[in-house]
């Protein structure tokens, strides 16, 4: 078995071996690359490409297209690559499209449905079907303080994140603490006291380098001894793929696990225009942390955040609130009928 | 990066290797293949559609059939199709005859745009051409604060007075032409494109400052969404290229597909890690051979040329050669390698690594702890490890601040290694492709 420096010097000594054999080789090819640039390079991009920004700037709004094209017409082929193609196009990925795709076949077989327009009630029922949580509740430990870790890669909106759940739990008569344990990104605390005084609310905050893991433990005890009801703790994002930084996050959920029962929820916040790679952060994240719910946020664009149900679909936790706007109020519950609609409409 | 991509591709290419004519049957199967292949990399079902019916138009064709190896053909296709969606030639930056040239950074709420002003100035300022980074987001709490503290740490003085966007970027013009410095990088608000106002503001800082540059940031891990973005902002806004964002991760790069087929617009530079110098000019072709696990040794040439000392790399390769590669050479090697940036981005450039070695986890503090110990031995031990004894292999690891089995770890791999060198240089110098350890 190979030790993880032996993996290092192996890879090492192969990369600047590799280098070292192949330079003569490269050199060459580039002198020919060189020869070729002057000479004649490929055709330039036919005009498909102009076509292609028409049909795309009229399709922000795909399913209400859809619909257009299906009105009076019957159910055929067509219809079920056009419904595929939107699916897709709504992010949300090509086995949970087929999976719905297979169940809405079963039914309109089985319903003797004839025409395209019947399919929108039954598609929009299967996919609330589909999202079939039943607790999407965020969770609170009764007696001590709550805490909220809030997890997710880089630029999804975690800051934003916490203030809006700090102000939500604020109007809820509850006593609330935010965290800064983003101790990476330059002045990511600064961000977030800002929004701590923009809403009264405590901040606690480790300083630039250091280690989130004892801010955490330090915030915490804290808000045991001043009675805080929730702590809502912001982290640095990363990138899943990131080992390192996913281990020093286990840390932090470890470090709040000695204090008993007080981990409430490990939300992981999902950018709403997010691709397939969500999937895969979901499965990370989970796997490193325990994620309890999900939070998709930047609902309020024109992505459909079709990457919820496949996220859904996936794993155990259930999506629990959307961002749906820029300020501290625009955090509401997930709901699986509205977002269905919205996703069709 | 790219890696399920390049991954489901490989897969593809191995089925088709063992074949020998290609019947419609099969270019059918491996067209459905790309086209999930592609879908599962959020590339735009629309670009995938095309791209799909390009490839198969051509390799039910002539040049196909009369082909000795259709395969390879198949292949050869791929890649040029591919190269042309990403891009084609690739794209520059202006380069205005009166300086300062202006850049401004545009895009969605966390896409990056804070961090590729960094980048990008740290970029510039290692071309020798000054610049200086302008704070043009007053919306998101402390990014100002952000963008200063980024700039005192690459040394790029960070201007920002005014309380309004357009007056922000016109005041970071103007100091520019005071100070003289060659580029002005703005760094604006995050916004959706559908935001009128925020979209109307932004069209009113590039009317205001007249831009050489109008970047768009787009994160690599964006879905369907990323051409309608794309396309939004080059309707209110003069872009002129795109910068990619976060590329370091598994995120498959469908963003990257699609933008510039779509709206033509060329990705000028990608961004690959959280430190500040993991940033690279974006070239098509090789993120073509890169996606198609060709490796990408133009890339890698660049870095070394900037790296080594050709003198030295010389000598070491002819001791390599000779089988007379001491522990010695390797630390200087691996010195001069860590200059060219984080070892698994580059290890992902090379041409026939073998998979595990490219999926294996690097951790860089291993590297810091092999330094370690090999500093902690003395000349005559790097020249000649088997002197090492137990009492010499224990002052080297009390030495390094490691354990006697760390240095036993590394001596082994070392010798293996060795060994491996001189099995595969003894094939002569024809001989340039790595055979895969253990296979």
């Amino acid at each position: 078995m190979l030790t993880s420096t032996g993996v290092v010097i192996l890879v090492l000594i192969f990369a600047f071996a590799a280098f070292l054999l192949a330079l003569p080789a490269m050199l060459g090819r580039r002198e020919q690359r060189r020869r070729a640039a002057a000479g004649d390079g490929p055709d330039g991009p036919d005009d498909g490409g102009a076509r292609l920004e028409e049909q795309l700037a009229s399709s922000r709004q795909p399913f209400r297209r859809m619909r257009d094209r299906w009105r009076a017409r019957r159910l055929d082929d067509d219809t079920w690559d056009d419904l595929e193609e939107t699916l897709l196009l709504a992010d949300v990925g090509v086995p949970t499209t087929t999976e719905i795709l297979d169940a809405l076949r079963a039914r309109a077989r089985r319903e003797g449905v004839r025409d395209a327009d019947a399919l929108t009630p039954l598609l929009e029922a299967e996919i609330t079907a589909s999202l079939d949580h039943e607790d999407r509740t965020l969770h609170h430990r009764p007696g001590q303080p709550s805490v909220w870790l809030l997890v997710g890669v880089n630029g999804v909106g975690k800051t934003t994140t916490a203030a809006k759940l700090a102000r939500r739990e604020r109007d809820a008569g509850r006593r609330v603490l935010l965290v800064a344990a983003d101790t990476f990104r330059a002045a990511a605390a600064e961000q977030l006291a800002a929004w701590g005084a923009m809403l009264d609310v405590d901040v606690v905050r480790g300083h630039e380098g250091g280690d989130p893991a004892s801010v955490v433990f330090d915030a915490v005890q804290s808000a045991r001894a001043r009675g805080i009801d929730v702590v809502v703790v912001d982290t640095a994002g990363r990138l899943h793929t990131q080992r390192n930084l996913m281990e020093e996050l286990a840390k932090v959920r470890r470090i709040v696990e000695r204090f008993d029962g007080a981990l409430a929820e490990v939300l992981l916040v999902l950018d709403a225009t997010t691709g397939q790679n969500g999937l895969v952060q979901a499965r990370e994240f989970t796997s490193a942390v325990g994620v309890t719910g999900v939070v998709l946020a930047k609902l309020d664009g024109t992505a459909k955040g079709g990457i919820a149900l496949a996220v859904e679909r996936e794993l155990d936790a259930p999506v629990k609130l959307v961002g749906v706007g820029e300020s501290a109020d625009d955090l509401v519950t997930f709901e699986p009928a509205r977002f269905a609609a919205a996703l069709i409409g | 990066m790219f890696d399920t991509l390049s991954g489901r591709f490989d897969g593809i290419f191995r089925r088709l290797r063992s074949r020998g004519r290609l019947s419609e049957t099969d270019v059918d199967e491996v067209a459905r293949e790309i086209r999930l292949a592609l879908l599962e990399a959020d590339v735009n079902v629309r670009v995938v559609k095309a791209f799909v019916t390009r490839v198969k138009e051509r390799a039910t064709g002539a040049e196909v059939a009369q082909s000795l190896s259709p395969a390879q053909q198949v292949i050869k296709i791929v890649h040029e199709e591919l190269t042309t969606t990403l891009g084609g030639e690739g794209g520059q930056l202006a380069t205005p005859s009166s300086p300062p040239a202006v850049i401004v950074l545009a895009g969605l709420q966390g896409s990056g745009k804070t961090t590729v002003a960094a980048k990008l100035a740290r970029h510039l300022d290692g071309q020798g051409r000054r610049p200086l980074l302008v704070a043009a987001d007053l919306q998101r709490p402390a990014a100002i604060e952000q963008l200063r503290v980024l700039g005192e740490r690459i040394g790029v003085p960070v201007s920002s007075s005014g309380t309004d966007p357009v007056e922000v970027a016109e005041a970071g013009r103007r100091e520019a032409e005071r100070l003289g410095r060659a580029v002005v990088i703005v760094d604006t608000a995050g916004r959706l494109q559908i935001d009128d106002e925020l979209m109307g503001e932004l069209a009113r800082v590039t009317a205001a400052v007249r831009p050489d540059d109008t970047l768009l940031t787009l994160d690599a891990m964006t879905g369907q969404e990323a051409v309608a973005v794309a396309s939004e902002f080059a309707t209110r806004v003069p872009l002129t290229g795109v910068v990619l964002t976060k590329l370091d991760g598994d995120a498959r790069g469908g963003a990257a597909l699609s933008v510039k087929e779509v709206t033509g617009l060329p990705i000028l530079f990608a961004g690959v890690g959280e430190r500040l110098d993991a940033f690279e000019a974006f070239h098509p072709d090789r993120m073509a051979s890169r996606i198609l696990g060709m490796g990408d040794v133009l890339t890698l040439i660049e870095k070394a040329e900037a790296a080594f000392d050709a003198e030295q790399a010389k000598d070491a390769e002819q001791r390599l050669l000779a089988g007379r590669f001491t522990l010695e050479d390797f630390l200087e090697q691996m010195r001069q390698m860590r200059k060219m940036g984080p070892l698994q981005s580059i290890v992902g450039m090379l041409p026939g690594v073998p998979k595990e070695l490219r999926d294996a986890e690097i951790d860089e503090g291993e590297l810091a702890r092999v330094e370690a110990i090999i500093c902690s031995m003395t000349p005559a031990e790097r020249q000649n490890p088997a002197i090492i004894n137990g009492s010499r292999r224990h002052r080297i690891a009390a030495g390094s601040g490691t354990s006697s089995q760390a240095v036993n770890a590394l001596l082994k791999q070392f010798k293996q290694v060795q060994q491996l060198m001189r099995t595969m240089t003894r094939g002569g110098k024809g001989r340039r492709r790595l055979p895969v350890p253990g296979a």
